[in-house]
């Protein structure tokens, strides 16, 4: 039914485009000029300004040089979006660079909108204080649910090599985010009181007890870490069916927070591990010392708590937004690796595995070591993302790693489209918002502007927060099974089926014992 | 040798002290009865779909609440109410059954039925959703606090033999929960209906060729399960005194450790796995000799699910199916 109705508006779309592209060029152009012009004289109209009609006509021969109609006039609306926020001389910045990028070789063009996005997000502690406020949603994020969304975003892509490349449902990421973040902590705090070992911590008294090592490396161990602990699981488990599979790393995933949570007294040993409910904190912060923060010119901040005394572009750069430029590149590096190794051969052993097991199996690609392999990557991912964000923190807490957080990330890869690195960005940066502040905002909006006579509605938002993400799962499973921005490949294996009978039922199919 | 040591310990732990021994297998037992009523859900359901439903513990736990509210509602549930309490448990429980089996069918239309030829794991992954919105509807109902149940079934004993007590509330669970089992085994394996659902679990092609109605016979397993789910809500409900939202989905998982344990699919196994747990978690929780405690008893019942998944997927009472290759 829902395949149906959406072939339908597909093919009315495909049969708009045949009509406007068999237009002879000039009507094309003249068409496409007459409504800008239009759009122009329209928007004078709306603000009595006269910025916004001569900047729409001096945008016009930048935009059309996009393919299509549509697009215009979006990207003609995004100008002036853009104008409205940024004020003229920014917005004639902006403008030069748009113009700038149409020269861009042909070859290249495909790195345009990923440089932009990477460009607008870096600089995004600049004008983050002068965005205008969205509807219903309030204002946009802050640079430290920046931060939150950026490490979360970098471990949705590492649950999205597991649940979105080899097929694999995982449903305990959490215990992956856990180890990295415990690592940190043992590497980087006071946890381990009696002992003393300093390797290049920053803004630690040397004479301090415990491990203290410079959080580079840190975060470089979590990671492998929590790679071997992903080898570790997958090795006894990986040789399951999908949905029993699901419920081990559910029982992994259950596990390892009680151990965090009991972990102040192991078996009545008095070994401290975890420190308990109370959690470890502080840990130690990040930074690159004073020597090579002197020789980069002060760029690389000796140590990102006390930081900065900069003033650049009429910002005041606090330690959070060097938290912010870090995440950054942490999860450019994880979508670098996880680019390359969608097309690796590796990558493409996932998708066999994924798409028909048997198949795969058959072409001599060996299943269980290249689903180990899945899940030591993803579970690299996890623990460096988790390593960064106790480190962000500054503590590690056992109440953050429930069972909700496996399906919260789950839900992020989800929504995005598994399978999809784009998709799955925006699905975890959107959901992270949400739940960080979007939907405390959208709470209070609700509450303030929906009313029954004089009745207003005093409903607790984001506890409930639990149950909208289900909502999200189960819309989403139904009605678009392949994600808001899916790769084209998984949407054909949801829409068109897969032979996914696993390898080991075949010569057991309808044996199943029965009650 | 895990099974030995395990044996040894207990002994042990008889030993030491053997009326807290015998104390706390009690209360395993009771335990247990709890929990099979709930593993038979998963059991039955994955039985006939080969799919988890994550969203049964919380069906179980909305039971809790439904048995409170009817109970106090409309029967006037109160302690102290001599026998008339029989016939006014029976009705409460009755109606909670009803509710729950039609919310765990709804569940299955809503949420699986479109689902049916889409990959395995796109059911699996709704269910976990369904799990978080009954979470989300029993929060949204009774609060976030416990939900407090009136304290009706007695605290006499009904035996008390050399330091051992076994408290009528305790008792009246197992009593419930016996009858309610043998119902389900008559239903499953000598009527025409539990034929379809056995028919439906082995080849659901070959049983609609045999004109039987899928469809609908997944339906009534799952109103079935469900019903079974609001029975044991009505009972943990009455015998702890009090539910809370977020409490169906770890017992849930702690029922579907059972179900695996006993092998999933087979009804007696279901039964046999929980009253195991259920000993399992009592003697943890309740033997003074160098016992984990409390604290671990997560962790105990999840290792134990890991060891059966990867040692022995067809548990201790089923066939050996493929899943373990």
């Amino acid at each position: 039914m829902t395949a149906t109705v959406a072939h339908g508006a597909l093919g009315f779309r495909r049969s708009l485009r045949a009509r406007w592209n068999a237009l002879p060029e000039r009507t094309r152009i003249a068409i496409a000029i007459g409504a800008e012009i239009v759009l122009s004289v329209l928007l004078f109209f709306v603000d009595h300004s006269l910025g916004f009609a001569a900047i729409t006509i001096t945008a016009i021969y930048w935009t059309y040089r996009l393919p299509l109609l549509p697009w215009r006039l979006v990207a003609q609306l995004g100008l002036v979006a853009v104008y409205l926020v940024l004020g003229p001389r920014s917005f004639a910045a902006v403008l030069a660079i748009g113009y700038a990028l149409t020269w861009v070789p042909e070859r290249h063009k495909r790195w345009v909108y990923p440089v932009a996005a990477l460009a607008l997000t870096a600089l995004y502690p600049f004008y983050q204080d002068k965005m205008f406020t969205i509807p219903v949603f309030g204002a946009w994020p802050d640079v430290f649910t920046g931060v939150v969304m950026l490490v979360f975003m970098m471990m949705a892509v590492g649950l999205n090599i597991v649940v979105g490349y080899a097929g694999l449902l995982d449903l305990g990421y959490v215990a992956f985010y856990a180890t990295g973040a415990y690592t940190a902590a043992w590497f980087a705090s006071e946890q381990f009181a009696h002992t003393r070992w300093h390797f290049g911590a920053v803004g630690v008294d040397p004479t301090l007890p415990g491990i203290h090592v410079s959080i580079w490396p840190v975060l470089l161990v979590a990671g492998a870490i929590t790679a071997i602990f992903g080898i570790l699981i997958g090795l006894p488990t990986l040789r399951l069916r999908g949905d029993y599979l699901a419920i081990v790393t559910l029982g992994f995933g259950e596990i390892l927070p009680q151990i965090a949570r009991n972990g102040d007294n192991l078996f009545g040993t008095g070994v401290n591990l975890t420190n308990g409910p109370n959690g470890i904190t502080p840990l130690d912060p990040p930074g690159f010392g004073h020597g090579l923060s002197a020789a980069t010119g002060h760029f690389l901040p000796a140590n990102f708590l006390q930081c900065c005394n900069a003033t650049v572009l009429g910002h005041q750069i606090e330690s959070e937004d060097v938290f912010f430029w870090f995440a950054i590149l942490l999860v450019v590096f994880t979508v670098f690796c996880s680019a390359r190794l969608q097309y690796s051969r590796l990558g493409r052993a996932w998708i066999a595995i994924r798409e028909d097991e048997t198949a795969a199996a058959a072409m001599g690609i060996p299943l269980m070591r290249t689903k180990t392999w899945a899940y030591a990557s993803g579970a690299f991912f996890g623990g460096v993302g988790g390593a960064y964000y106790a480190v962000f923190k500054s503590a590690t807490f056992p109440t953050d790693f429930y069972f909700n957080i496996s399906v919260f990330i789950l839900c992020m890869v989800i929504l995005g489209g598994m399978g999809n690195i784009t998709g799955v960005l925006v699905g975890a940066a959107f959901l992270t918002y949400l739940d960080q502040e979007g939907l405390a905002n959208t709470g209070s909006w609700i509450n303030t502007n929906i009313h029954v006579g004089s009745h207003h509605p005093n409903i607790d938002v984001p506890l409930y927060s639990a149950g909208i993400y289900g909502v999200i799962i189960v819309l989403v499973m139904l009605f678009r099974p392949e994600g808001l921005i899916p790769s084209r490949r998984r949407a054909a294996e949801f829409h068109e089926g897969v032979h996914d009978q696993p390898l080991y039922d075949l010569e057991h199919m309808g044996t199943v014992e029965s009650s | 040798m895990l099974v030995a040591a395990v044996v040894l310990l207990l002994i042990k732990e008889f030993t030491v002290s053997p009326s807290q021994f015998a104390q706390t297998t009690l209360i395993g037992v009771t335990n247990g009865c709890v929990y099979a009523l709930i593993a038979l859900g998963y059991t039955l359901v994955y039985g006939i779909l080969e799919l988890i439903n994550f969203a049964h513990g919380d069906v179980f736990m909305l039971g809790g609440m439904f048995a409170i509210t009817f109970g106090t509602r409309f029967f006037n549930m109160h302690p102290g109410q001599g026998i008339a309490l029989i016939p006014i448990v029976l009705a409460t429980m009755i109606l909670a059954m009803a509710a729950c089996g039609a919310i765990n069918a709804g569940i299955e239309f809503v949420a699986y039925r479109p689902l049916r030829n889409a990959p395995r794991l796109a059911p699996l992954i709704t269910a976990i959703g369904m799990s978080f919105i009954i979470q989300d509807i029993g929060l949204a109902w009774k609060g976030p606090e416990y939900v407090i149940a009136p304290d009706v079934f007695p605290h006499s004993n009904v035996f008390s033999v050399g330091g051992v007590e076994y408290p009528w509330n305790h008792m009246l669970v197992v009593l419930i929960t016996v009858p309610v089992l043998l119902l389900l085994l008559y239903l499953v394996q000598r009527t025409r209906q539990g034929k379809a659902m056995r028919a439906t679990a082995q080849d659901k092609d070959a049983a609609a060729i045999m004109g039987i109605n899928v469809n609908r016979t997944i339906s009534f397993t799952f109103l079935i399960a469900g019903a079974l789910a609001g029975a044991a809500g009505t009972l943990y409900a009455l015998w702890a005194t009090s539910v809370r939202f977020d409490q169906g989905f770890q017992l849930g998982l702690i029922s579907f450790t059972a179900a695996v344990l006993g092998g999933i699919g087979n009804l007696p196994g279901a039964v046999l796995g929980a009253i195991l747990i259920g000993l399992i978690q009592a003697w943890n929780e309740g033997l003074p000799w160098h016992m984990p405690g409390s604290d671990w008893t997560e962790s105990i019942v999840f290792g134990i699910l890991i060891l059966i998944l990867i040692f022995r997927p067809e548990g201790l009472l089923g066939e050996r199916t493929p899943e373990g290759g």
